[in-house]
C-alpha cells in the first residue's frame, strides 16, 4: 500500500502570450511553476486551491494532455518522458482523467455503448462480444445497468453522466485517475452519491487518485493529503484529518478559515484582495501582498516546500529551520 | 418579528409548455421583516430563482402568476401595472445575480453604470450621480475608485464586478436587496468578502435582504431566517439555528446529513435515494414523498399543509406531529 506510484519534479507549464508589439519581450503565463509531490499507491491525494492556481493544468501533465515546459514525471519509478512507444501506450491505460464536466468528454451523436467501446478498440482488447461484456460490468459497477449502453448523453441526468464518465475513465482498468472537479456541479445529493461511488470503486479497486477540487468540504472528506496550490506553485502538503497536524502556511489558513460552516456561524480572518496575475507574479513569496503574516525576508527570496513534520511539507520562511 | 416589508401569499407562478400548465411554484407563503436577511436554500431547479423573478416582476414570458398575492409595504404588486411595478424594481426592490458579466453593459465603464441608476431613480444631476456613485464604490470596499470608475466590466476580477453590482444594487437605498447566489461563482476567499461586505451593508443601511443560496454554510453566516424548497413548495421554515440545528423535514434532514466534510472522514456519506423531479414529472401528494425514506400512504395522496413545528418553525410533512 505504501509504495510510491507517481512522483513529479520540477513540473513547470509557462504557456506564451501573443506577442503585442515588436517590441515587447515574449511573456508566459506561469500556469504550473516548479512544483514536486509523490503519490503512493492506494493514496487519495487532494488538489486544492483557488481558480486559476494551475491544478487543471497539473492534472492534465499527468495524464499526458499537456506536455511539460520543464521537470519531470515518474510513474512506477520510471521517468515517463524516457518511455518508448509501447511503454507509454501501457502508460494511457494506466493513468486516466474525469472532467468536471461529462458533457464535454461525452459525443452528444453516439451512444454510451459507443464511447465507452471506444478505448477497448484503440488498445485492441477483446472482441465484439468481449468488449460488450466489459462495457455492461463497467456501467454496472458505476451503478448503471447495461440498458444505458443504448442511450445518448442527452437522455441522461448530470448525475447519470458523471456516472458515465467515470465508467469511461474505468474501462482500461487504469492505476491511477486525476479526478478533476468531477462533483463540483453536482447538488448535494448526487454529490454524495458520486463520493461513495468514487470511494468504493477506489476500496475494491486498490486505485489511486489525485483529487482536484476548490471545495474544501469534498477535499477534506475524501483525502488521506492535501496539496495546496498558489500560483502555480504548492505551497504545503499535509495530512488530511490529522487534528493536531493542521494546516501551517499562512495561505492554507486563511483559505481553509474562509469555508463557510454549516454547523457554527465562524468569524474568519479575511484575506484581502484578488489573487495577483500569474503573468507576473510577485517576488519572493508570491503571497507575500496578501499575507497577514509577511516578514521583509518574503518580498526579495522564494521560499522552498520544507519537511516540517511526518506528512507535512511548508512552503513560507516562518516555517524555515533558524539559522 | 419586526414590521413585515415584503409579504407572500399563497403564490402559484406555472409555465405554459404546449398546451399544458405546469405549476412551478406552489402554496408559496413567506414574510420579509424590515432590515431582516431571509434565505432561500434548495437544490437546482427547485424554484428559488423563479422566487425572486415573481417578486422582481421579470417571469419569463412561458410563466405567469396564476394565483396568490405579493405586498410591498402592503400594496399589491401583482395587480399593479407593468409600468409601476417597473418604478419599483431597480428601486424599492433591487437585485443581484450569480453572474455580475450577464447584468452589466460591457460597452459601458462600471461606474458610469452605477450613476445611471442614481440618475434613472434620485432625480439627482450628472454631476451629483456621479459623486453618489463615487462614494457608494468606496462604500462597497473599491479602492482607487476615482480610475476605476473609468474601467470597463473586462478589466475587473469577478469580486470586483460583484462589488460593482452591489454598488449598483444599493445606491438608491433599496427597502430589498434580492441576491440571487451571489458568491456561487467566487473562490472562498473572495466569496467571505462580499458575504462580510452583504453582511455589514445590511446592518449600516437597514436593507432587507432576500438571499438565496444552494449553501447551507453560506446560509447559516447570513440569514436570521430560512426557508428550505424542494420542487417548487416551501417544505420548511425556521429561524436559522433552528433550522440548521433542529431540521423537521425528512429532506432538509438529508441534505445536511449528506454533506461532506472533515467530520465524516472514513464514512460513507448519507445518500438520498433519486432526484428532484423535473417540472413535467411532478405527481399529487407531497412533493418530497418519491425520495422519503419514511413516507407512507397518506404522503402519496395528499400535498400535506405549512405546519407549526416550533415556536418560529413551520413544516410541511404528514409526518410531523404539529
Ligand atoms: N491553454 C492555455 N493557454 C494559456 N493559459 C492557460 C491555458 N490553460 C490554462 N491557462 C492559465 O493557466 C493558469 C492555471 O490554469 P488552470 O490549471 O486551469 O487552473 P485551475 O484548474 O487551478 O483553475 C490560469 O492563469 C489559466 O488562465
Ligand atoms: N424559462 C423556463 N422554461 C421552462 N421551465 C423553466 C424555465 N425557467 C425555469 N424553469 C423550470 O422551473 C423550475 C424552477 O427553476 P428555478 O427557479 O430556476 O430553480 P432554482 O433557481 O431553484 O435552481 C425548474 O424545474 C426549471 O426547470
Ligand atoms: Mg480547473
Ligand atoms: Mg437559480
Amino acid at each position: 500500500m505504501n509504495r510510491e506510484l507517481l512522483k513529479v519534479s520540477g513540473l513547470t507549464k509557462h504557456y506564451p502570450l501573443p506577442r503585442q508589439g515588436l517590441m515587447e519581450k515574449k511573456q508566459v503565463v506561469r500556469a504550473v511553476d516548479g512544483i514536486s509531490f509523490r503519490i503512493r499507491e492506494g493514496e487519495i491525494f487532494g488538489l486544492v486551491g483557488e481558480s486559476g492556481c494551475g491544478k487543471s493544468t497539473t492534472g492534465q501533465m499527468l495524464v499526458q494532455l499537456v506536455k511539460q515546459t520543464e521537470g519531470e514525471l515518474y510513474f512506477q519509478g520510471e521517468p515517463v518522458s524516457g518511455l518508448s512507444e509501447s511503454r507509454m501506450k501501457a502508460l494511457r491505460r494506466d493513468i486516466q482523467i474525469v472532467f468536471q464536466d461529462p458533457y464535454s468528454s461525452l459525443n452528444p451523436k453516439k451512444t454510451i455503448g459507443w464511447t465507452l467501446e471506444e478505448p477497448l478498440i484503440i488498445h485492441r482488447i477483446g472482441d465484439k462480444l468481449q468488449r460488450r461484456k466489459i462495457v455492461s460490468e463497467t456501467l454496472e459497477q458505476v451503478g448503471l445497468d447495461a440498458s444505458y449502453m443504448d442511450r445518448y448523453p442527452h437522455e441522461l441526468s448530470g448525475g447519470q453522466k458523471q456516472r458515465v464518465g467515470i465508467a469511461a475513465a474505468l474501462v482500461l482498468e487504469p492505476k491511477f485517475i486525476v479526478i478533476d472537479e468531477a462533483v463540483s456541479a453536482l447538488d448535494v445529493s448526487v454529490q454524495s452519491q458520486i463520493l461513495n461511488l468514487l470511494k468504493e470503486l477506489q476500496e475494491k479497486r486498490g486505485l489511486t487518485y489525485l483529487f482536484i477540487s476548490h471545495d474544501l468540504n469534498v477535499v477534506e472528506y475524501i483525502s488521506d493529503r492535501i496539496g495546496v496550490m498558489y500560483l502555480g506553485k504548492i505551497v504545503e502538503i499535509f495530512e488530511a484529518g490529522v487534528a493536531d497536524k493542521g494546516p501551517l502556511h499562512p495561505y492554507t489558513r486563511a483559505l481553509f478559515s474562509a469555508v463557510p460552516d454549516v454547523h457554527k456561524r465562524k468569524e474568519h480572518a479575511v484575506l484581502q484582495g484578488d489573487v495577483p496575475n500569474p503573468i507576473e507574479p510577485p517576488g519572493g513569496c508570491a503571497f507575500h501582498p496578501r499575507c497577514p503574516a509577511v516578514m521583509d525576508i518574503c518580498r526579495s527570496e522564494v521560499p522552498q516546500l520544507r519537511k516540517v513534520g511526518s506528512g507535512h511539507e511548508v512552503s513560507c520562511h516562518i516555517y524555515a529551520e533558524g539559522e | 418579528m419586526t414590521n413585515s416589508l415584503l409579504e407572500m401569499r399563497d403564490l402559484e407562478v406555472a409555465f405554459t409548455l404546449g398546451k399544458q400548465d405546469y405549476p412551478a411554484l406552489q402554496q408559496m407563503t413567506f414574510q420579509i421583516g424590515e432590515k431582516e436577511t431571509v434565505g432561500i436554500v434548495g437544490e437546482s431547479g427547485c424554484g428559488k430563482s423563479l422566487t425572486s423573478l415573481s417578486i422582481m416582476g421579470l417571469l419569463p414570458g412561458t410563466a405567469k402568476i396564476t394565483k396568490g398575492e405579493i405586498r410591498l409595504d402592503g400594496k399589491s404588486l401583482v395587480t399593479s401595472s407593468a409600468q409601476q411595478w417597473s418604478g419599483v424594481r431597480g428601486k424599492d426592490i433591487t437585485m443581484i445575480f450569480q453572474d455580475p458579466m450577464t447584468a452589466l453593459n460591457p460597452l459601458m465603464p462600471v461606474g458610469k453604470q452605477i450613476a445611471e441608476m442614481a440618475l434613472l431613480h434620485l432625480g439627482v444631476s450628472r454631476k451629483e450621480a456621479r459623486q453618489l456613485a463615487l462614494d457608494m464604490m468606496a462604500k462597497v470596499g473599491l479602492s482607487r475608485v476615482d480610475r476605476l470608475y473609468g474601467d470597463y466590466p473586462h478589466q475587473l476580477s469577478g469580486g470586483m464586478m460583484q462589488r460593482i453590482m452591489i454598488a449598483m444594487a444599493l445606491i438608491c437605498q433599496p427597502k430589498l436587496l434580492i441576491a440571487d447566489e451571489p458568491t456561487t461563482a467566487l473562490d472562498v476567499t473572495i466569496q467571505a468578502q462580499i458575504l462580510n461586505l452583504l453582511r455589514d451593508m445590511n446592518h449600516s443601511t437597514g436593507t432587507a435582504m432576500l438571499f438565496i443560496s444552494h449553501d447551507l454554510g453560506v446560509i447559516r453566516e447570513v440569514c436570521d431566517r430560512v426557508i428550505v424548497m424542494y420542487a417548487g413548495y416551501m417544505v420548511e421554515e425556521a429561524p436559522v439555528e433552528e433550522l440548521l440545528d433542529h431540521p423537521r423535514h425528512p429532506y432538509t434532514a438529508g441534505l445536511l446529513q449528506s454533506l461532506p466534510g472533515a467530520d465524516k472522514r472514513g464514512r460513507i456519506l448519507y445518500t438520498i435515494p433519486g432526484r428532484v423531479p423535473p417540472l413535467t414529472g411532478r405527481r399529487t401528494g407531497c412533493p418530497f414523498a418519491g425520495r422519503c425514506p419514511s413516507a407512507t400512504a397518506i404522503c402519496a395522496a395528499e400535498v400535506p399543509q405549512m405546519k407549526k413545528a416550533g415556536e418560529q418553525h413551520l413544516v410541511r410533512c404528514h409526518l410531523v406531529a404539529g
